[in-house]
């Protein structure tokens, strides 16, 4: 045990030194640099393996903690440090597998890129931050790397920098998670100031204790700010569809499984803050149900295969953060590790069409793909059919962890608005599928199956689609909650009718897709035509992005350019002005000096007498 | 180092190369850049060997030299480092040897420019160094005549011509040291009473007990003098237009260096004399930080030419240097300090970037750009780490700073805190866009004759870059000198309630 514990920290730091020697030495050579990024990854990999095998055959309440100190004076403490417990081992598990197979997978999709060398190199340096944010053990490191992924956001989503539309993207992601990073590191100032620690252990111990809600409301929901930008969240999830103008292999990865999804590590992990404010969860289970239920909409009427699954992401994100604010913390992160095997699933096998078909996006555009790529096509069948909530596939058990705890909550809007939306879910899945891999052939007429590197990491996420749910099923005896469970709070025994509601309404959505796209009994069509006004209303995404587009246009630079008029005419205006004035004396009060005695000696009377004057008044006053 | 003045060699030997370079013929540019190169690389080792060799814990002024100079005023040439001066030495020979450097391809002039490009950076050294208020502001006059000269001789005509210029940046400069020359009078004068002797050095006068009427009366001078200085909102307006008028070592040095000893006056010279006074004013600092930090962040949003995005950025970084120092805290000075530093060297890098590319291309305007990244790499990672310290991300000097800045100040105000972190989310916007405008899009044909950097043009994004990230990802290497100096200018100032004029 110890001796592992000591290598700990190489699961973090080995991602990165793949990123320095790539950057500083080995980016001519683009295959070495994919093996030296490859290799680091897969070392990070195995040593998870063996942290979760440590601590998921021990005792629960089992914490690995050391640290570096990093930043320190008298009143402000950050370290860089490693906290491992189960939720750690959790996330190091679900983040090196699915950074190893995308790594992989890389390897056949980004074949002749030019900028392969830095590809690889922005993967690790990826890789290697989202893992220092899950094992950082304080605020002040989790907050550094936090902001790291977002730059390798940014630099991954414009990665082909060439199109303006992936540049825009990468600035849009940027940008829109800053926003959620101003109220986030405001809510750790607040903790910094108020608690003058930001270590989670003393915060723990700390918080419990005080109950003066007038700072911890605040300080929640500012938190509360990292996740809705990170994990987009309504208001601010407008940047994660842009998000898909990166490469498909880095969708899965950042997109889908890993990046966005640290907003809802970030509530669990801070679960001993969020959970003393009842009304901040109330604000997270909300937004979350909403965004859950709002993507889910937008996502019935899209026509690009990415971004159906982004808008899938962004709601299945929104069930996760619900699951949080209804207090399953742990179907949260049970729903979390499914939903990241079987999304970047999705998106790996979306990226292997969209591969052999040159780039091609469109739904309606292709069509009879199961014939041409077998592998890809039933790899994505499974992936769909587990975020459907298929039983007995990942993420049936997932889901219905957090309708049960929505419903035993209290929260029965929430587990009507969940059902909703895994109805949707179901239908949009076959929507795409019934459309772009069965029915006739529109286009597309060279697909073949993609190369064995890209579909051996398809065929491994498959199997843990279907598998990696188990571990938190009743049938195992809910493993996964023995471990990651909020202290004192006792798990809902399985409801059989909610499981059997939540099967029924799925395989319901599946067919109806089934009849309307397969055996089109209903054309699409006329129900386009009969619901237009609702219809566009979801093809333009609630026209929220018109709305912000219009609120930058009209308030912030219009306000830029008022601002600057006054920088340029008043306050310089105003130098210049000093500087004329300046001048303007000079050449006036020359002509004082004439070189004619006579006037001099006026000047020198009056001189005289202004001062024998006040010398008299000075007397005068003095006498009186 | 018995006995061996290290700080005076550092000091002069800048100064060396430039009487050396006065017996160079003209013609003989290489040998010029040359002496320019090796001089600023010795004082960039010495001021190596001066920080590795300072003893923290020991702590106080280090490596102390004085003679006396003029007995009957009780000048010194007396110089020193401690915490607070070391990293903003470095800061200075980094950007000073960068800045030869950027300045490799110079064409006319060789002689007269790098002669005076010596001067400049020995005169910003010696404020640093200096331990006596007289010293101090003689250096600080020496600055201003190379710095009118480079910017009326060598600086470029865009929106403003370079004599205009060159004319606004000196005039504020000279206004600027008006009212600080008022200011070093009266502490004179006052101290002598005060202390029975004449004294110009700094901690002797500290222990004057100043009245708090004429500590609010001189703080008020010295937030006028060094307030320009640092471009504190509405005197700002010499920093655009002067960064942009003037070559590019003269920006680098100016941006990177210069600014800082108005923030580095204020600390050593503002707080450590007059603490009464600058506790009683520093609302009024803050609230002018505000505009910095919000007023010219905005407007960068509308600018088109890189000298000015940057030059205005400065401006609003600049704001938090004020916040942090308004703020009156260990933590807020120590992020003030360390912000001074990092914005240093990230503006630094972001002129020699910008000059690089201008002298090839003949034009600074970002909509004249577009995917310079395909035929420029180099430069583009340059840019990129310039941009991203710039909007302050971690891993670079820069997060550092402004993470400690807020939290220092956050506790003392609140309000105007928040506000002025509202300013992540605008640089992030403006700076974002003006990387992407330039660096990315579409390759366009017409720059594929743009050369990358290489060879010589590859030592400022070496020093200066590498400097952001060590900032960035060890900062407990330049954090803990700071620490420690401004751990010690507290406990002489002993504590105080800020306030009273809000």
């Amino acid at each position: 045990m110890q001796d592992l514990m000591s290598l700990i920290w190489l699961i973090p730091v080995l991602p990165f030194l793949a990123f320095a020697s790539i950057g500083l030495l080995l980016h001519r050579w683009p295959r070495l640099s994919a093996a030296v990024s490859i290799a680091a990854i897969g070392a990070s990999f195995l040593l998870s393996l063996l942290v979760a095998i440590e601590i998921f055959g021990g005792d629960p309440g089992r914490v690995f903690e050391m640290s570096v100190r990093w930043l320190e004076m008298p009143g402000l403490k950050v370290d860089m440090g490693i906290l491992v417990d189960p939720l750690t081992a959790v996330m190091l598990l679900v983040v090196t597998t699915v950074a190893l197979l995308v790594q992989v997978y890389s390897l056949g999709y980004m074949e002749g890129d030019p900028g392969w060398a830095s590809y690889f190199s922005y993967q690790s340096i990826f890789a290697g931050s989202m893992l220092g944010l899950v094992v950082a053990n304080n605020f002040g490191q989790l907050f550094v790397f936090w902001e790291l992924v977002g730059m390798c956001s940014y630099l991954l989503i414009g990665f082909w920098f060439g199109k303006p539309s992936a540049r825009d993207a990468a600035i849009k992601a940027f940008v829109t998670n800053r926003i959620g990073d101003f109220g986030f590191l405001l809510g750790i100032l607040f903790l910094a100031v108020v608690f003058g620690t930001l270590d989670f252990g003393q915060l723990a111990a700390l918080i419990p204790a005080y109950h003066n809600l007038a700072v911890l409301l605040p300080v929640a929901i500012l938190l509360f700010f990292g996740p809705v930008g990170k994990s987009a969240q309504f208001p601010l999830h407008v940047w994660l569809p842009d998000a898909m103008e990166g490469p498909t292999p880095v969708s899965a990865l950042i997109h889908a499984a890993t990046m966005v999804a640290a907003g809802v590590y970030l509530i669990a992990r801070a679960f001993f803050i969020f959970s003393q404010v009842p009304q901040a969860m109330l604000l997270i289970a909300l937004v979350g149900g909403f965004t859950a239920l709002f993507a889910a909409s937008i996502a019935l009427v899209q026509n690009d295969i990415k971004r159906i699954l982004a808008y899938s992401t962004l709601s299945q994100l929104g069930y996760m953060v619900m699951a949080m604010g209804v207090g399953a913390m742990t179907a949260g992160m049970f729903h979390l590790m499914t939903h990241a095997f079987f999304k970047s699933l999705l998106f790996l096998a979306a990226g292997s069409v969209i591969h052999t078909l040159h780039g091609e996006q469109d739904i309606w555009k292709m069509g009879g793909l199961a014939r041409k790529m077998p592998i890809t096509t039933w790899t994505f069948v499974i992936g769909a059919l587990a975020l459907a909530g298929i039983p007995p596939l990942a993420g049936f058990w997932s889901k219905d962890e957090i309708l049960l705890g929505a419903y035993a909550g209290g929260y029965t809007g929430l587990y009507l608005l969940g059902s909703l939306v895994a109805f949707m879910t179901a239908f949009y899945m076959f929507r795409l599928i019934f459309t772009a891999f069965f029915g006739g052939n529109k286009g597309g007429e060279h697909a073949h199956e993609s190369a064995p590197v890209m579909t051996g990491p398809l065929v491994i996420l498959a199997v843990l689609s279907v598998v990696a749910g188990l571990v938190g099923s009743p049938l195992t005896g809910n493993y996964f909650g023995h471990y990651i469970s909020v202290p004192g709070v006792a798990h809902h025994p399985a409801n059989p009718v909610i499981m059997s509601v939540s099967s029924l309404l799925a395989l319901a959505g599946i067919g109806l897709a089934w009849l309307i796209y397969q055996k089109q009994s209903v054309q699409a069509e006329d129900l386009r035509q009969r619901w237009s006004p609702l219809y566009e209303l979801l093809r333009h995404k609630f026209y929220i992005d018109e709305f912000y587009a219009w609120l930058g246009k009209t308030f912030v630079d219009s306000g830029a350019r008022a601002l600057e008029w006054i920088d340029l005419k008043l306050v310089n205006g105003a130098v210049n002005g000093l500087a004329y004035l300046t001048g303007w004396s000079g050449r006036t009060l020359r002509y004082i000096v004439n070189g004619q005695v006579q006037s001099y000696a006026i000047w020198v009377v009056f001189g005289v007498a202004l001062l024998l004057a006040t010398a008299l008044m000075t007397v005068f006053t003095v006498l009186v | 180092m018995n006995g061996f003045p290290i700080l005076s060699v550092t000091l002069l030997l800048p100064i060396a190369g430039a009487l050396l370079i006065t017996l160079v013929p003209p013609t003989r540019e290489d040998l010029i850049k040359a002496i320019a190169a090796a001089c600023t690389l010795g004082s960039l080792v010495l001021s190596l060997v001066v920080f590795c060799g300072y003893d923290q814990v020991q702590g106080g002024m280090q490596m102390t030299e004085a003679i006396p100079w003029v007995r009957d005023l009780g000048v010194r040439y007396a110089l020193g480092v401690d915490g607070i001066s070391i990293p903003l030495l470095l800061l200075t020979n980094l950007i000073g040897f960068s800045a030869v450097y950027a300045s490799w391809h110079t064409g006319e002039r060789v002689k007269e420019f790098f002669l005076l490009l010596l001067l400049l950076i020995s005169g910003v050294m010696g404020t640093f160094l200096a331990t006596d208020l007289f010293i101090f502001f003689l250096f600080y006059e020496v600055v201003v005549i190379p710095i009118y000269l480079l910017v009326i001789m060598f600086g470029s005509s865009q929106r403003v011509t370079k004599e205009y210029a060159g004319m606004k940046l000196t005039i504020y400069l000279l206004i600027g040291s008006a009212f600080l020359l008022v200011g070093l009078i009266i502490l004179f004068v006052k101290g002598r009473a005060l202390l029975g002797f004449p004294t110009m050095d700094i901690n002797t006068l500290a222990g004057a007990d100043f009245p708090v009427g004429l500590q609010v009366f001189v703080y008020c001078l010295m937030a006028l003098g060094f307030g320009t200085l640092l471009s504190m909102f509405p005197f700002h307006a010499w920093s655009p237009d002067g960064y942009a008028g003037a070559p590019t070592a003269v920006s680098m040095i100016h941006a990177g260096v210069l600014k800082k000893i108005g923030g580095y006056g204020l600390i050593r010279i503002g707080l450590l004399l007059l603490p009464a006074g600058a506790r009683y004013v520093a609302p009024v600092i803050a609230v002018l930080a505000l505009g910095n930090v919000v007023y010219a962040g905005i407007i960068c949003l509308t600018q088109k030419d890189l000298k000015y995005i940057v030059g205005y950025s400065s401006v609003s970084h600049m704001g938090y240097v004020l916040l942090g120092i308004a703020s009156v805290n260990l933590i807020s000075l120590n992020g003030a300090v360390m912000m001074m530093f990092a914005h240093g060297v990230m503006a630094a890098l972001f002129f020699a970037m910008i000059g690089n590319l201008y002298q090839q291309s003949h034009t600074r305007n970002v909509f004249d750009f577009g995917g310079l990244a395909h035929q420029m790499p180099r430069l583009a990672v340059g840019f990129m780490l310039a941009g991203l310290a710039s909007l302050g991300l971690p891993g670079t000097a820069n997060f550092i700073g402004e993470f400690t800045i807020f939290v220092g100040a956050f506790g003392v105000y609140n309000v105007l805190t928040i506000l002025a972190i509202s300013g992540i989310v605008i640089t992030a916007v403006y700076i974002l866009r003006t990387l992407g405008g330039v660096l990315f899009g579409p390759r366009r044909p017409e720059w594929d004759h743009l050369q990358d950097l290489r060879g010589v043009d590859m030592v400022p994004l070496l020093v200066l870059g590498g400097a952001i990230l060590v900032g960035g990802i060890l900062p407990f290497t330049i954090m803990d000198p700071i620490n420690s100096g401004i751990g010690q200018l507290l406990g002489q100032i002993g504590p105080g309630q800020i306030g009273g004029i809000l």
